[in-house]
């Protein structure tokens, strides 16, 4: 049950668009949710769409993978949807005691659908191709002028490298617990949300226990290999911006002024 | 030439546990490490091994007496990062002591806190991974390898550093014998070829006596010191402490309790098939 978590989902396969460099990748996609949220009318958004298609067909990623990472986000879309109309005012096509349904509900409702879904579909787009090791890097570089105002970012990149080295250790540990637990008759599986929630309890408190265990042996292991936080530290793989980096913005570019354009001129 | 490790009159007491008496862990235990030896330390629970192997990278600073290591001594803390790269330390448990999710980047972790140029990096990577036979590994994530792999891998971390010595604690406790075999093997390679002084803490009589000097500890003491041949055939003496002797040994005394006029010298199954046909032929 446990086991199909995943996190980071990195879909390594050989493609330009794992080839290129992370922060390049972060940047664009971050740009990219920016104009999804700047377009407006049917024409911008299905460039938008296309523009998913064309990076999902080019970076070899199955488009059902696509549709896997969409699932999660089903409800929430759903509920926003129904939200949006139901609650916009406008002209009353429909009603029904308190509901009234507009067409400017209708079309705001299908318009926040269009853009969760992309939404989503293009940050997975970005961790499906890009390793969790490589968009931590990105992030601590993208970051680093923030030093000076004194935040820690190295600080920051490592939490997450090591949250995401521990995360499917400490998955199997929990399942170990559970099962030491059903081994003594516990019973997770029946009984209402509450009373599953409250079977969890004796095993989140070991769980707990041993995290902090881990983190002290952990932090003695760190400094015996002479970790002494970011300062003159220096890298295995050095961030390296290439040719293809340099294509990948310049239609990416292209492909936000077309966005841009379709908002303007077809609304 | 001059010992790698000095310990000198050390003594070191838990102070302000919880709900806990005070603890002696070490009293006034002096030992000293030559430069390319293999030696273990065995003692039970609570003999205080693992209290001197964590003085020997400054985990720990002694109540009384000194450490030096490489001539520095462990108490000055401005050598604190030198004395760690000179002795590297492997722990129990290999999960704990693993930083990154891909193989090659946790062996780099030490070279690149050194802040090494890349290349430099990446050779050290190359040449640790190969030293501890993991190589073909080196783009895994190290969740799914099995114990005795991610300890190799934590021994190639250590061993990424460059240091002279390697302190190992238990490193084999939570392996199974397969596992163990291959991190045993890793280690008595790493010191006939590469010349790397060893100090592996454990309570296994067979691995003990694969090293070229035992030492026993008791209740914070050292309580006998040598070659394992001559530790391992004071058969008596280590049943008293409760350790017992390798099992090549407890076989061939056995015998001779039974009147055979054996030999009991034997620390491998080799040495001790070739005492009984030597035995055998009278």
């Amino acid at each position: 049950m446990l086991k199909d978590i995943t996190i980071g989902q990195y879909f390594p396969v050989e493609s330009p668009v794992h080839h290129l460099d992370s922060r390049t990748k972060l940047i664009l996609s971050f740009a990219f949710i920016i104009f999804l949220f700047l377009a407006q009318g049917v024409a911008a958004y299905v460039l938008c769409a296309a523009g998913i298609a064309a990076v999902t067909l080019v970076s070899r990623i199955p488009f059902k993978m696509l549709l896997k990472s969409l699932k999660p986000i089903a409800f929430l879309a759903a509920f926003t949807a129904l939200l949006n109309l139901l609650y916009t005012p406008g002209d009353v096509l429909w009603q029904w005691w308190i509901f009234k349904i507009t067409s400017q509900g209708i079309e705001r409702s299908i318009y926040m659908v269009v853009r969760i879904v992309m939404l989503i579909a293009s940050t997975s787009l970005l961790t499906y191709t890009t390793s969790p090791v490589a968009l931590t890097d990105a992030i601590e570089t993208l970051f680093r002028p923030l030093n000076k105002i004194h935040l820690p970012v190295h600080e920051f990149a490592m939490m997450m490298t090591i949250a995401l080295r521990f995360i499917p250790t400490l998955i199997e540990e929990t399942e170990k617990i559970m099962n030491a637990q059903k081994a003594r008759g516990a019973d997770f599986e029946s009984g209402n949300l509450l009373n599953r929630a409250k079977a969890l309890v004796p095993v989140l408190v070991p769980l707990f226990v041993s995290a902090f265990r881990r983190a002290d042996e952990l932090s003695i292991a760190m400094e015996c290999r002479l970790y002494r936080g970011g300062e003159g530290r220096t890298r295995l793989k050095q961030l390296k911006m290439g040719k293809n980096d340099g294509v990948a913005f310049a239609i990416s570019i292209l492909f936000f002024a077309c966005v841009m354009i379709a908002t303007r001129i077809l609304p | 030439m001059e010992p790698i490790v000095q310990v000198q009159q050390v003594s070191f007491e838990y102070t302000h546990r919880e709900n806990q008496p005070d603890l002696l862990a070490l009293d006034g235990v002096s030992l000293e490490i030559q430069t390319g030896s293999f030696v273990a330390v065995l003692g039970h629970n609570g003999s205080g091994k693992s209290t001197l192997a964590k003085h020997i990278n400054a985990i720990l600073l002694p109540t009384q007496g000194k450490v030096l290591v490489g001539g520095m001594d462990t108490a000055d803390e401005s050598k604190l990062f030198d004395i760690r790269e000179t002795a590297g330390m492997v722990f129990q448990n290999p999960d704990n002591q693993i930083v990154a999710t891909v193989v090659e980047e946790d062996v780099a972790f030490a070279p690149e806190n050194l802040g090494l140029p890349s290349e430099e990096i990446r050779r050290r990577v190359d040449y640790a991974l190969q030293a501890v036979g993991m190589e073909e590994f080196k783009r895994n994530a190290p969740h799914l390898l099995s114990g005795g792999q991610k300890q190799r891998v934590a021994i190639a971390g250590v061993l990424a550093m460059a240091p002279q010595v390697i302190v190992l604690d238990e490193p084999t406790a939570m392996l199974d014998p397969g596992g163990r075999a291959e991190v045993m093997k890793t280690i008595r390679w790493l010191n006939r070829e590469k010349g790397i002084t060893i100090l592996l803490i454990t309570h296994h009589m067979d691995e003990a006596a694969q090293a070229d000097r035992v030492v026993v500890m008791e209740d914070g003491h050292i309580i006998d010191d040598g070659d394992p041949r001559h530790i391992f055939s004071q058969v008596d003496k280590m049943h008293a402490t409760g350790l017992g002797v390798p099992q090549t040994v407890e076989v061939l005394e056995a015998l001779r309790q039974e009147g055979a006029d054996v030999a009991i010298d034997a620390l491998t199954v080799e040495e001790c098939a070739d005492r009984l046909i030597s035995f055998l032929e009278g």
